[in-house]
Order: C-alpha cells, then sequence, then structure tokens
C-alpha cells in the first residue's frame, strides 16, 4: 500500500475548475516530483493534500486514515508537513520561535533531537537563531521554511517551489539538502518549476498540465522523454 | 507547561526582568496600599479608583483579543452588558426568573462565574459566524453587535426594565465586611480580580495558545499549516475576552446597584480600546498603564480642571466658565489624543516588543523585510 495515494481529485476555486481528476501515488522513502508549468494545478494538489483547500471530488488517502475531509491542523497531526508556496515563514518572530512553531502538534517537550537535525542541515539557521525571521536572506528563508517542517517530525513532506526567486547555487544547496532529508528516512513530494533540478533528485514524476496528469514515469525516463524535454526543460 | 520550552518566550533577561519584577512587586503594593495612602493623603479618590480599576480588568480583556489574538473587537461593552445583566437577573428581585424574584437570590460569587460563564458563551457566538472575518470586516460586524445588545436590552422591557433599568442588585456577602456604600471593599474585591486577571493573562501569551494567538495574527494559512486549530483558537480568544468583560460586569452592576442600557454604548467599547491602545496593545504593563493614564484623566484630571475652570469664571463673572463641564469634552479629547498617538507613537506607550516590532519593521529590518510585509498584505488582500 502506498504512503499517500491521491485518487481522481477535483478541487475548484469557486467555479473555476482547477484540478481535473488527479491521480497519484508516493510510495514510503520516494522522492516524487510535480512538474509542470505555471496555472498546472502542482500547488493546487499540494494545498488540496495539506487540507487548505478541499476536493469537490475524489479521496486523498494516507496509510489507513482518510484525509479528504480532515481540515490541514489535523492533517499535520497525521504525519504529513506542508511547506507552502512563498514560504510564509512568520517574518517578524525569530528563526527560533519559527522553528517552534514548526512543533506545535508535538506533544512530547524534548525537541532537541529535532533542533540538532535542523542545524545539522542548515548551519546557517543556527547562527541566526535569535534574528527576526525577515531579515534573513531568502535562501536562509526557505531553509527556515524547510526546517520549520521538519520540526513537526512529519513522514510525508510537501515541498512548495523550494527553487523559487533563489540564486542558482542556493537552489543547488537546497536541493542537495532535500536529498539528504529523504536519506534520513522522510518521504517527499516536491512541486517545481524547476524540472531539471527535480527530475535529478527524484525517483519518479508526475507532469502536469491544466489540472490534469499527462505523463508519468520514473524520474530517468522523464528527463529523456520527448515531450518533457521540450516543454520543460528547454531543450529541442 | 515546562519552563524549558518556553524559555524562548521570555523576552527579558537579565536586568531587565529585575526591573519588572520590581516593578510587578511595586505595582501591587502600591494597588493594595492605595486606601491608606488616599486616606493619610486626604486626597478621597477611593471612589474613582473603583471605576478605574475595574476598567482596567475590561482593557486586560480585550487585550486578549485585540492584543494577542488580533482581533480587532469594537463590540465589547456588549460582554459587559450581558455579565452585568446576567448578575441582575440573578440576584435582583426585579430578575424575569421568577424563581430569583421570589425571593431566592443567587449568592453574589456564584453569580459572578455564572455570569461571566454566560458572557463566555455570547464571546461563542459573537465569534462563530466572524472566523471567516477580519480586520475591517470583523470589526463592522463587532461594531454592530455591540450596538445590538444594549437595543435588545432597551426594547424588551418585560424582561429588562428597558431604560427604566434594574434595580436592586445583589451584593457581596462577607462576613464582617460591609459592601454598602464605602469604596473601600469594593476597591478590594475588584484588585483582587485585577490580580487575578493579570496572572491569568500574563500565563496565557507565555503558553501554547498564546503562541498560537500570536501565529494567527501574523499568517493564519501559514499557522494552520503548523497544525493550529484556526476555529478554536479564534473562539477561545473570543469567549476568553468575553468571560473578562462578563466578570467585570458583575461587578459593575452590583457597584452601582442600578443599570440600564445606556452605560454600555459604544463609547464603552471604544474607552476600552484607546486605553489598551495608548498602553501599548499586547503589553500587560502598558495595558494597565493606558487604563490607569486614562482613568485618571476622565475621572480624576477632568473634575481637576473644571474646578479650575470654575474658578477663573466665578473670579471673572463668566457664567459660561463658572458651569463649563470639562468632562463632556473626553470624546473629543480622547479622540485628538488618538489620533497624536497613532501619528506619533502607534505602537503605545509601553508596546510589547512584537507589537513594536511589526509597526517598525520598516525602519529596522531594511527594504528587503518591508518588501515582504508588502507580499504578506498582498497575499491576504488577494
Amino acid at each position: 500500500m502506498p504512503l499517500l495515494q491521491v485518487e481522481g481529485v477535483h478541487t475548484y476555486y469557486g467555479n473555476i475548475e482547477a484540478l481535473k481528476g488527479i491521480t497519484l501515488s508516493v510510495e514510503k522513502g520516494e522522492i516524487v516530483t510535480l512538474i509542470g508549468s505555471n496555472g498546472a494545478g502542482k500547488t493546487t494538489t499540494l494545498r488540496t493534500i495539506a487540507g487548505v483547500l478541499r476536493p469537490r471530488q475524489g479521496t486523498i488517502r494516507m496509510g489507513d486514515a482518510d484525509l479528504t475531509k480532515t481540515p490541514a491542523n489535523q492533517i499535520v497531526r497525521l504525519g504529513i508537513a506542508h511547506s507552502p508556496e512563498g514560504r510564509r515563514i512568520f517574518a517578524r518572530m525569530s528563526v527560533k520561535e519559527n522553528l517552534e512553531l514548526g512543533a506545535y502538534t508535538r506533544s512530547d517537550t524534548d525537541l532537541s533531537e529535532d533542533y540538532e537535525r535542523v542545524y545539522t542541515l542548515f548551519p546557517r539557521i543556527k547562527e541566526r537563531l535569535k534574528q527576526r525571521a525577515g531579515t534573513l536572506s531568502g535562501g536562509e528563508q526557505q531553509m527556515l521554511a524547510i526546517g520549520r517542517a521538519l520540526m513537526a517530525r512529519p513522514t510525508l513532506l510537501l515541498l512548495d517551489e523550494p527553487s523559487m526567486g533563489l540564486a542558482p547555487v542556493l537552489v543547488e544547496l537546497v536541493f542537495r539538502t532535500i536529498q539528504e532529508i529523504n536519506a534520513l528516512g522522510m518521504t517527499v513530494l516536491l512541486v517545481e518549476q524547476n524540472a531539471h533540478m527535480a527530475l535529478s533528485i527524484a525517483n519518479r514524476g508526475y507532469v502536469l498540465q491544466t489540472g490534469t496528469i499527462v505523463l508519468t514515469d520514473t524520474a530517468k525516463a522523464l528527463a529523456q522523454n520527448e515531450m518533457v524535454r521540450k516543454a520543460y526543460l528547454g531543450e529541442d | 507547561m515546562k519552563r524549558s520550552t518556553l524559555g524562548w518566550w521570555y523576552t527579558t533577561t537579565g536586568k531587565a526582568r529585575e526591573r519588572r519584577v520590581w516593578v510587578t512587586a511595586g505595582g501591587i503594593a502600591l494597588a493594595l496600599a492605595f486606601p491608606i495612602i488616599d486616606g493619610f493623603l486626604g486626597l478621597g479618590w477611593e471612589a474613582k479608583a473603583v471605576p478605574i480599576a475595574l476598567f482596567i480588568i475590561l482593557a486586560l480583556g480585550l487585550n486578549v483579543v485585540v492584543g494577542f489574538a488580533g482581533l480587532l473587537d469594537l463590540g465589547y461593552a456588549a460582554f459587559f452588558a450581558i455579565g452585568a445583566y446576567s448578575m441582575a437577573f440573578l440576584t435582583s428581585p426585579q430578575s424575569p426568573i421568577p424563581w430569583v424574584a421570589q425571593g431566592n437570590q443567587v449568592n453574589f460569587f456564584l453569580a459572578m462565574f455564572i455570569s461571566a460563564g454566560v458572557a463566555a458563551v455570547f464571546g461563542v457566538i459573537l465569534g462563530a459566524p466572524t472566523l471567516r472575518l477580519r480586520g475591517d470586516y470583523l470589526a463592522i460586524v463587532t461594531l454592530g453587535f455591540g450596538e445590538i445588545v444594549p437595543l435588545v436590552i432597551k426594547n424588551t422591557p418585560e424582561v429588562t426594565k428597558g431604560t427604566q433599568g434594574m434595580n436592586p442588585i445583589g451584593y457581596p456577602q462577607i462576613p464582617g465586611v460591609l459592601f454598602g456604600a464605602s469604596p473601600i471593599p469594593w476597591y478590594y474585591l475588584i484588585v483582587a480580580v485585577l490580580l487575578l486577571s493579570v496572572v491569568i493573562t500574563s500565563r496565557l501569551r507565555l503558553s501554547r495558545i498564546g503562541r498560537a494567538w500570536a501565529a494567527m495574527r501574523e499568517d493564519e494559512v501559514a499557522a494552520a499549516s503548523m497544525g493550529i486549530n484556526l476555529v478554536t483558537t479564534k473562539l477561545f480568544a473570543f469567549s476568553l475576552g468575553a468571560s473578562f468583560s462578563g466578570f467585570a460586569g458583575t461587578i459593575w452592576a452590583s457597584y452601582l446597584q442600578v443599570i440600564a442600557p445606556e452605560q454600555f454604548r459604544f463609547d464603552v467599547s471604544i474607552f476600552v480600546l484607546v486605553m489598551i491602545i495608548l498602553g501599548g496593545l499586547g503589553n500587560i504593563g502598558g495595558v494597565i498603564a493606558g487604563g490607569l493614564i486614562l482613568g485618571g484623566i476622565d475621572r480624576i484630571l477632568f473634575d481637576w480642571v473644571s474646578g479650575i475652570v470654575h474658578g477663573i469664571g466665578s473670579a471673572i463673572n463668566n457664567d459660561d466658565l463658572r458651569l463649563m463641564d470639562v468632562s463632556r469634552s473626553r470624546q473629543l479629547i480622547f479622540g485628538i489624543a488618538l489620533v497624536f498617538m497613532m501619528l506619533v507613537r502607534p505602537e503605545g506607550l509601553f508596546p510589547s516588543a512584537r507589537r513594536k516590532a511589526e509597526l517598525h519593521a520598516a525602519e529596522e529590518l531594511g527594504e528587503p523585510a518591508a518588501e515582504q510585509e508588502r507580499a504578506i498584505l498582498v497575499e491576504v488582500e488577494e
């Protein structure tokens, strides 16, 4: 049984059908990526899984739990952490406070191990604990957003456009870190515009176009696929 | 909750914390010794201290809603009214409840807690339909609620005695202490409730729910992604704020012995809001200071100035000056004070570090952060 099973999900913004029947699955330990152009429905898919949006049709299951009608705050408790698009860190709080809030659902009070894990992955974060999060650079804010999601000790991490607005050298660093996080045993569902980078670290991928999945394969095969190469990798 | 997990929330350290401890201890000592000092100096301020202290309780409650949770509530006086009328229903011979009207008045202290509970329930009733609103829209709905409650009271004379008001109302009975004309027992009762309110609100601010409020105030979507239940978190803020207001209402009703709908009008909500804005939203010490300053101006300074104006009027034989009541211009004076504060020091006289940061983000953080602030605003607008 896959860790996450999304079946026939339709999500609307008002009357606009943003997702027209998405079916995808994520196996434990995988990195799965959703690629596609602007407006294809990548972010909508993640937000639907995270419970920020409600699907009008279809089901979302995690293990035995049905997430379809579960509110966002409960979904975090079930082990899905969402690092949203645009990072959405708490800009006026300190870096440490942001991390604390990431662990909001945790009932055990000993978080030292989780802090250590974040500090190991992102040494820069450790240097800036007392600083206000809004003063961090874009790359640091992205690291904080991922670190904050990790504090919930999720089984599945949803990452929305971690490369957005970052310098190329930072993009590489972020993607390397995602691999490290995965190596620690965490399953990752990654939404990316940067298809090249996403496919280079993912096991499998789904290609979205205007609310439907048009292609799915292993990341390696997708990177070789002619349509993908033309449309998303910028090659002729 | 264990101290270690809260450690970071204590923004002050070392000397600053030491100073805070001294200020707190000094404040408590001064509050307790006030009637003695007052008697010694012959100021005759005890009767004025009662409403001032009572309004500080209101301010502390509203600070939970507006300062901690960031929900702008302009109808706060409604809960004050609900608390006061619940007290009257439970203890007045004019109560619409037949059992109470026949002479079975509920014990004052029991009635106090029941009434606060009733106010809290109304807090949830107001909160529930407004959950999806924020900012201006929420303010308008709460404003409407604040207007509806006194109107309903006014227009249901068979239950509430309408504009005629309810009288008398039960009062506390403690052996050896007479709650009557002397304000001193009332003063100590109110100070006791006030100290309790300070303890509760300051503990809450540092608690898990306090963190949830702060996160929600900053970004609701991100807060929900952290696993914060926005519904219960908001409703808890509303009902807790309402219960403080209800508590204050019960004592107020009992102290005045007569309540009428006019006492709970919009200007009461605004007066309390001005207190917390002037003192410093979110900061308990600031809220108390704001309450003391505004209450002092309203109850003491205006009388004093009026006296001087009257004296001048008599001396120069000017009837206008001789009969002028400065306190009738309170709305004008407080309005000007509020506008002035917004221009010069929007964070209040004694702001919380967090609130100060929010208002001065652009100056302190430089452009990138200010841009991010704008980006957040744009996203909210969408």
